[in-house]
């Protein structure tokens, strides 16, 4: 089965798929968690809080991000992002942005609903008593969040981070429909040059299966050690 | 914005030969539900079984389960797709390869055939955190009751597992109805597909993605719905997720 199987294309084409490919799939991976970390952060506040209008516009996003395939919202971001720029610069015609812009604004965007579910109920795992405690000591509502809430409501969701993580680093091989050279798009380009299809497919799942494997591993034994400590 | 918006373009005919863009949008949608049905029966059968191995007193079924869950799990749906449509017709004799490639609705097959076991792996973890969460005495009444093991599972754990993952399975069917837009990369002229040619043709970028959104959106509040009414008909009494006492 393997008898004509090619080693030496895996070979020759390493360089361009980890020093191309793979740098640029973990760049994609890490900006857009530290992007839509933030942003979903801000969007879990917005929907604990107690202006009305706050909340549903965030409850709204989350739902709407959520119901939609990623690969769609690749397209739209791909398509508005222009538009968008021309909008705001008030130039004469859509303003080119480029597929690394475009990807990254897609995912911190798509992720950021993901998170603020994630950092809302780490929020919502801390007793009241503390938010009370803050207030009676005086501490403004920002006070409150950033020095009391949300370190502890982080320390508690690292696990379900860790695995959205992963999930973010997988997903960010959908960029290949915008002919983006991440880690698959690079080894696609080389299946297709060469023809050599099986070894570049088999190869791109076996590094994304033991990258994923050893980090969703070390995100279980995580999560066992912390609910051991609580 | 100078952009021509024209919403009449859904009436207009596609250059497909026949019928409107919008027959071209809803065949997408049929193809979005067709490959998402067949997945996801694949993936409840699948998944229910490895993860009832999982959750069994033996070393080996646990084992393969473990082994099943991780390998669908860890690899990107898009690469596993690749891996059905273009790796595996080189892997079996030629013959059968050939047939493979020229089969009709290959891309269909292929795309409902990876989903499922992609799925398959979420389901099975869900279905193990179900048989985990239920007391344990549910099994030892079981097995004092003189069943055997798989009575067990199919008359005592089996049905109030299910009763208690619904809502999770729903939030999976979504997921699996939303990951078959995936397919587009192999072929498969499913909803995303189909908004993206009819701008191609068209150009009406946005007309084409709004439609494609607001019909994901209506499917996705059908499928809530509907799992919300099952949910409630089938909730087991005295349960926090019940209302009945």
């Amino acid at each position: 089965m393997f008898a004509n199987f090619d080693f030496d294309v895996i070979v020759r084409s390493l360089p361009y798929l980890f020093l191309d490919g793979m740098t640029f799939t973990l760049m994609l991976t890490g900006l857009s968690l530290v992007g839509s970390l933030f942003i979903g952060t801000l969007i879990a506040l917005m929907q604990l809080s107690s202006y009305r209008a706050l909340s549903l516009l965030a409850v709204g996003y989350v739902n709407l991000m959520r119901a939609l395939p990623l690969v769609l919202i690749i397209f739209w971001f791909y398509f508005l992002l222009p538009w968008i720029g021309q909008w705001v610069t008030g130039a004469s015609r859509p303003i080119q942005v480029g597929a690394f812009t475009s990807a990254l604004v897609t995912f911190i965007a798509f992720e950021a609903a993901y998170f603020a579910e994630i950092m809302r109920a780490g929020i919502q795992s801390i007793p009241k008593g503390q938010i009370a405690a803050s207030q009676a000591l005086g501490m403004t509502y920002w006070q409150t969040m950033v020095d009391v809430v949300l370190p502890q409501a982080f320390r508690n969701m690292i696990p379900l981070i860790l695995t959205q993580t992963i999930i973010l680093f997988q997903d960010t091989s959908l960029v290949y429909v915008l002919s983006i050279p991440d880690f698959l798009g690079a080894a696609s380009k080389v299946a297709q040059r060469d023809g050599r299809l099986v070894e570049m497919y088999t190869f791109a799942a076996v590094v994304y299966f033991i990258i994923s494997f050893a980090a969703s591993t070390y995100a279980r034994r995580l999560q066992m050690r912390i609910a051991v400590v609580r | 914005m100078n952009y021509h918006w024209n919403w009449a373009i859904f009436w207009e005919p596609s250059p497909e030969g026949w019928g409107t863009y919008a027959d071209m949008l809803l065949s997408g949608l049929f193809w979005t539900l067709a490959t998402s049905l067949v997945a996801w029966i694949m993936a409840l059968v699948l998944g229910v079984v490895v993860g009832v191995m999982r959750t069994m007193p033996y070393r080996i079924p646990a084992a393969i389960g473990y082994v099943y869950v991780e390998l669908f799990r860890n690899i990107p749906l898009l690469v596993q797709m690749f891996l059905w449509f273009f790796v595996m017709p080189e892997l079996v004799p030629a013959e059968l390869g050939r047939w493979l490639k020229q089969m009709p609705n290959a891309p269909f097959f292929n795309a409902a055939l990876s989903l499922g076991f992609f799925t398959s792996a979420r389901v099975a973890e869900q279905v193990r955190a179900g048989v985990e969460a239920l007391p344990r005495g549910q099994r030892m009444a079981g097995t004092a009751l003189g069943l055997t093991l798989a009575q067990v599972y199919g008359y005592v754990l089996l049905p109030m597992v299910f009763r208690i993952i619904l809502p999770p399975l729903t939030s999976e069917f979504l997921n699996c109805i939303k990951n078959s837009s995936v397919a587009l990369t192999i072929g498969l002229m499913e909803l995303t597909a189909r908004a993206r040619s009819m701008q191609e043709f068209s150009f009406q970028v946005f007309e084409a993605f709004t439609a494609a959104t607001l019909l994901y959106v209506v499917l996705n509040l059908v499928v809530t719905f509907g799992m919300r009414w099952l949910e409630k008909s089938v909730a087991v009494p005295g349960y926090i997720g019940s209302s009945r006492a």
